[in-house]
């Protein structure tokens, strides 16, 4: 659909809908520190969030958040070296109120030695139903360039565009529910540069050789999901979420998550939560092809392939005493820990040997540490 | 995507009519919903890095999150 | 009696508008109900005098935004035959009575802990501010709070007090 009406649509969407009020959300400042270990790859850094009222109908957030990779994963290590590097990424948003309408744009944009990012975000949100129900839609467009380390002649596009549509419903006092679906076309160079796919090969002595991936040059997925939120009467909250997601290379996904959330004394809060992650891999994925040649596209990437997570999490929040500064509203310091499983149903770990086809399935742990300190002005 | 966009400004325009009806959640009632426990998103800087966890690591992407509930104020 | 809260509740509930919405002056439904520092106070007693009602919760950011705003309303017009009510609708009061520990309102809050005067006067946003005139009718409805409403609320009550 031409620019120019897509810009009509939302516009007709904005005229339809009644002006009342709603919030716009509290200023703060987050500072977190993020480490991720696991499968031979660990990941730190820093995240950093302001978020002022600006006139008392604007919101603007600022993110810098930081990963510091030190990777020796089995991608990794199955045909080249441990490597390290550093990925930034920096977001903007904006946030405008008027009525029971809230508008908001963001930029973000990310940068790695072979990976550069930028993402545009629009979305409206509207609140019908005496507050009942949010109904919300956003759109955003990203511009991405893929490179190769040690070939600066490698630079290629890619162009993603995601729809986004959310609903929300206060069903009872205590219990509210909500929809979301989303649909993301992805077009250009979708693989990595540094991946290959391996084949039986008989006149190699390993019995099987690598060869460079051939991946589709589109991809549109689309994920729904169920959530809902129920508040227990001895004041503790119990929060469920399921997602469903399929996409046109074949896989086809299912999460659930569910989480508790219990206050306890004035300054604590604690929380627990399990997630359940299946998928089913891509049409064009295997860990070993029979031929060079064997498929039109023929990919290795196990984030492809059929494998179940499950992932075990826990969480303290404790607000710290009001300091008696009369700007600093109220601020907490917070740990939340995650353990996570990946278990692979179609991808082999070529490290520990074997006749090819035959070596033991992968399996990883990975622990997820998120530390920070938040607070309101 | 033409259809899509018909869809939500039918959607859009039939809720706006819809705007007699009364809610069953009076906005006085809302003391449970506007509870910093219930809130959906209370840590925006911790929920998004897992998210960018689970893109990095699954093959599945997108409709995570949402809006919402709350004190319903204004 | 029920008939009249009834057609009170309807007709206030159908002036829905963002700010003041000019009511057909029809008489305020009549409550009695316990305040914070002990004893009653019923509506009808107030008459004579201009009264604005206003429905607040401790867990409703604009409410605890406007309180020191209407704390300087009450001691700017209570003079002129002006008083405020502060109708909290909590279930549980001890929210209220310990966020009110931090903060100076000399006029009277009142406990509405079964919501039955929020729903007779068909409160439709938090926070509602209600006007009665002196002859017990109401007036104006503003619902919700953005800054720069306590003007509003001043001219309202300014234009009230003169009759």
């Amino acid at each position: 659909m031409p620019r120019t009406k897509r810009i009509a649509a939302l516009a007709l969407l904005l005229a339809a809908l009644p002006a009342r009020a709603a919030v716009l959300p509290d200023d703060r400042a987050d500072v977190l520190y993020h480490r991720y270990e696991g499968g031979g790859v660990t990941v730190d850094g820093p995240s950093v969030l302001v978020r002022k009222n600006l006139a008392e109908k604007y919101s603007v957030a600022a993110n810098y958040y930081v990963d510091f990779v030190s990777s020796a994963s089995i991608d990794v290590m199955s045909q080249a070296s441990p490597y390290k590097e550093t990925r930034q990424q920096a977001s903007l948003g904006l946030d405008a109120l008027n009525g029971k309408t809230q508008y908001s744009l963001s930029v973000l944009g990310s940068e790695e030695n072979d990976y550069s990012s930028t993402t545009a975000s629009l979305g409206i949100s509207q609140d019908l139903f005496g507050d009942l129900t949010t109904i919300s839609f956003g759109y955003s467009q990203g511009w991405d360039e893929v490179r190769k380390r040690g070939d600066p002649t490698f630079e290629e596009p890619v162009d993603r565009r995601t729809y986004r549509l959310g609903l929300s419903q206060v069903v009872t006092p205590s219990l509210i529910m909500g929809f979301a679906f989303e649909t993301i076309t992805d077009e250009g160079y979708l693989h990595n540069p540094y991946r290959s796919m391996r084949y039986l090969d008989d006149d190699v002595p390993l019995g099987y050789a690598w060869a460079p991936e051939v991946y589709p040059e589109t991809r549109t997925s689309s994920a729904a999901s169920l959530n809902a939120r129920y508040f227990l009467p001895y004041r503790a909250a119990v929060h469920g979420e399921y997602r469903y997601f399929t996409d046109t290379w074949g896989v086809d996904a299912n999460t659930v998550r569910v989480g508790y959330v219990q206050p306890v004394g004035s300054r604590w809060t604690l929380e627990a939560g399990y997630r359940w992650y299946d998928q089913s891999r891509a049409d064009f994925y295997s860990d070993l092809f029979p031929r060079a040649d064997a498929q039109n596209f023929m990919g290795r990437d196990k984030e492809l392939s059929t494998f179940q997570s499950h992932m075990y999490s826990a969480g303290a929040t404790y607000q710290l005493p009001s300091s008696g500064w009369k700007f600093l509203q109220r601020s907490t310091v917070n740990l939340f820990f995650d353990y996570t499983n990946y278990d692979y149903a179609d991808f082999r770990d070529v490290l520990k040997g074997g006749a090819p086809g035959t070596e033991p399935l992968y399996e990883f742990d990975a622990a997820i540490y998120r530390l920070f300190f938040s607070a309101w002005f | 995507m033409r259809a899509r966009i018909a869809l939500c400004l039918c959607l859009l325009l039939g809720a706006a009519g819809c705007s007699n009806v009364e809610p069953w959640v009076k906005p006085y009632e809302r003391q449970n919903l506007a509870d910093p426990i219930m809130a959906a998103d209370p840590n925006p800087v911790a929920s998004s890095y897992l998210n960018h966890v689970f893109e990095v690591r699954e093959g599945a992407r997108g409709a995570l999150g949402g809006h919402g509930g709350g004190c319903g104020c204004n | 009696m029920r008939l009249g809260s009834i057609l009170a509740a309807a007709l206030l509930a159908l002036s829905m508008g963002a700010g003041a919405a000019p009511s057909t002056p029809t008489p305020a439904p009549d409550f009695t109900l316990p305040a914070r520092d002990g004893g009653e106070v019923r509506l009808s007693d107030l008459k004579g005098q201009v009264v604005m009602i206003n429905f607040w919760a401790t867990w409703c950011g604009p409410c605890r935004q406007e309180m020191p705003l209407l704390e300087q309303l009450q001691k700017k017009y209570e003079p002129l035959g002006f008083t405020l009510l502060g109708v909290n609708v909590e279930p549980d009061s001890a929210a209220a009575a310990a966020w009110l520990k931090g903060v100076s309102v000399t006029f009277p809050i009142l406990y509405d802990t079964r919501n039955s005067v929020a729903e007779s006067f068909g409160v439709q946003g938090m926070p509602s501010s209600v006007f009665v005139d002196r002859e017990g009718r109401v007036r104006y409805v503003h619902r919700g709070y953005k800054a720069g409403d306590e003007a509003q609320y001043a001219d309202l009550i300014r234009s009230l007090v003169k009759e």
